[in-house]
């Protein structure tokens, strides 16, 4: 046991330090290997982390979703450990996301916030997860707290199309910024894009990873207490 | 007992104690129409405006209401611990839910039945030739804000902080309801009234996509 928790940690520091040196990496990529995108400029390199923040934002996403549903089903608390440790982090790749948006639309668009759809519904999306995590804190007892929040996540999983497609609608009745037309696209830009995301990814799992043990750690002590109080009384 | 039934019975004691204190559907009524003149004040809308932005107003009005009015239809039920009594009856919790769903959004529909005049009349609003339309509209979006209202206040009455919590939780998930019946409405009171169809249907599938979560993932609310 001891041995396998020892085996375990040597290998959650190699994929700590792996990830760590992929984001060293992508870093590189998004500054020195994309190259520089004609009109928008140099600016235009935030996407390789805007982009694939969102990415990974939904990945956290549909990790809490699925976590939800499978503590309904089990009632296993490891999956609502698992729920809200990827939650945070989705919440906090949505607020990378978020602030790195406006930082490249200022110069390029000419204003912070567009209000676009896919800016504003990400930013209902953003308050749903965070909402989402203000409950938790708000409900003592292990067990409700995490039937309650599993709900509220697969609501606002349910709620993400609805959000997309009705600002979708109302945006494309009124007048907006251009986002451009596509039009070419380095490959390199497409590989660099997709280095940076895959570094994200790595981030979030090893996060993601350590949140869990505490969450589980948490779950123990709460656990203690509560037998230490029964024991005393 | 059918689902039918029980939900009757639910709905019936819910309307039975509204009527005997009436204190819902009053607070309420005077809460929207002071939120409706307060709006006046700030924006002071010409003819023009108040067709632009009237229906945003009366909707965000309606959806503060709701938030305020959906609270204690699980807190009150906590009071005498007749939430239990509730619990242990031999009905599906679903029944429960649908029940108190359907007298909340009764409740909310008749309070904006009875501002709708006083709206038009205050922003000068023509409503008479769109009333069938815009009752409808009323009514899609007002179940959409029952449901979603009526699942979170069962959800916030077990925690902390309940009243800021509700609001919280429940404007980011009705943002679309919002939209589509402030959108809706907009058509229905422009100078030539149209009722764009994307909206309604829009409004159907909100509707029908969170009763339906409702109805799977209800019974999770009510457990000891």
């Amino acid at each position: 046991m001891a041995e396998n928790a020892k085996s375990g940690s040597g290998l959650s520091v190699l994929w700590t330090l792996l990830s760590f040196v992929w984001l060293a990496l992508a870093g590189y990529a998004a500054l020195f290997v994309a190259p520089t995108e004609k009109t928008m400029g140099l600016i235009q390199r935030i996407f390789y982390f805007h982009v694939p923040s969102f990415w990974t934002a939904f990945v956290a996403i549909g990790t809490t979703t699925y976590a939800s549903i499978a503590y309904l089903k089990t009632r296993a608390p490891k999956w609502d450990w698992l729920a809200v440790s990827s939650a945070e982090l989705g919440a906090v790749f949505l607020t990378i996301g978020l602030v790195t948006g406006p930082i490249w639309a200022k110069p390029v668009w000419g204003h912070w916030w567009a209000w676009d759809a896919r800016t504003t519904s990400t930013f209902v999306l953003w308050a749903m997860y965070v909402s989402y995590l203000l409950l938790r804190t708000l409900v003592e007892e292990p067990e409700r707290r995490a039937l309650l929040s599993a709900v509220v996540a697969i609501f606002a999983c349910l709620d993400v199309p609805l959000v997309y497609f009705s600002i979708w609608w109302f945006r494309t009745q009124h007048p907006q910024p251009v986002i451009g037309d596509g039009g070419y696209l380095d490959p390199r830009m497409g590989k660099v894009l997709l280095f940076c995301w895959g570094a994200l990814v790595a981030l979030f799992l090893v996060v993601v990873r350590q949140r869990y043990r505490l969450e589980k750690l948490r779950a123990e002590v709460d656990g203690l207490r509560m037998e230490a109080e029964r024991r005393a009384s | 007992m059918s689902l039918a039934r029980a939900t009757g019975l639910i709905f019936a004691k819910e309307l039975r104690i509204e009527l005997r204190s009436r204190e819902l559907l009053s607070t309420t009524l005077v809460f929207v129409l002071l939120v409706l003149v307060l709006f006046s004040f700030t924006f002071d809308p010409s003819a023009v405006e108040a067709r632009r932005f009237g229906p945003g107003l009366l909707w965000l009005a309606f959806l503060f209401a709701g938030s305020l009015m959906l609270q204690p239809s699980f807190v009150r039920e906590r009071t005498n611990d007749t939430l239990s009594a509730l619990r242990m009856a031999p009905v599906e919790p679903f029944a429960v839910l649908l029940g108190k769903l359907a007298a909340n959004a009764l409740f909310l529909f008749l309070v904006e039945l009875i501002l709708l005049p006083i709206f038009a009349a205050l922003y000068d609003l023509a409503i008479l030739p769109v009333l069938g339309r815009l009752v409808l509209v009323l009514f899609l979006g007002t179940v959409g804000l029952a449901t979603t209202g009526t699942v979170f206040s069962a959800i916030t009455a077990q925690a902390r902080l309940r009243e800021l919590m509700l609001p919280l939780l429940l404007f980011p998930i009705v943002a679309p309801v919002l939209i589509a019946s402030t959108e809706a409405t907009v058509g229905l009171l422009s100078e030539e009234p149209y009722l764009d169809s994307v909206w309604l249907v829009f409004l159907v599938v909100f509707d029908a996509v969170f009763l339906t979560a409702a109805w799977l993932f209800g019974e999770y609310l009510f457990e000891e």
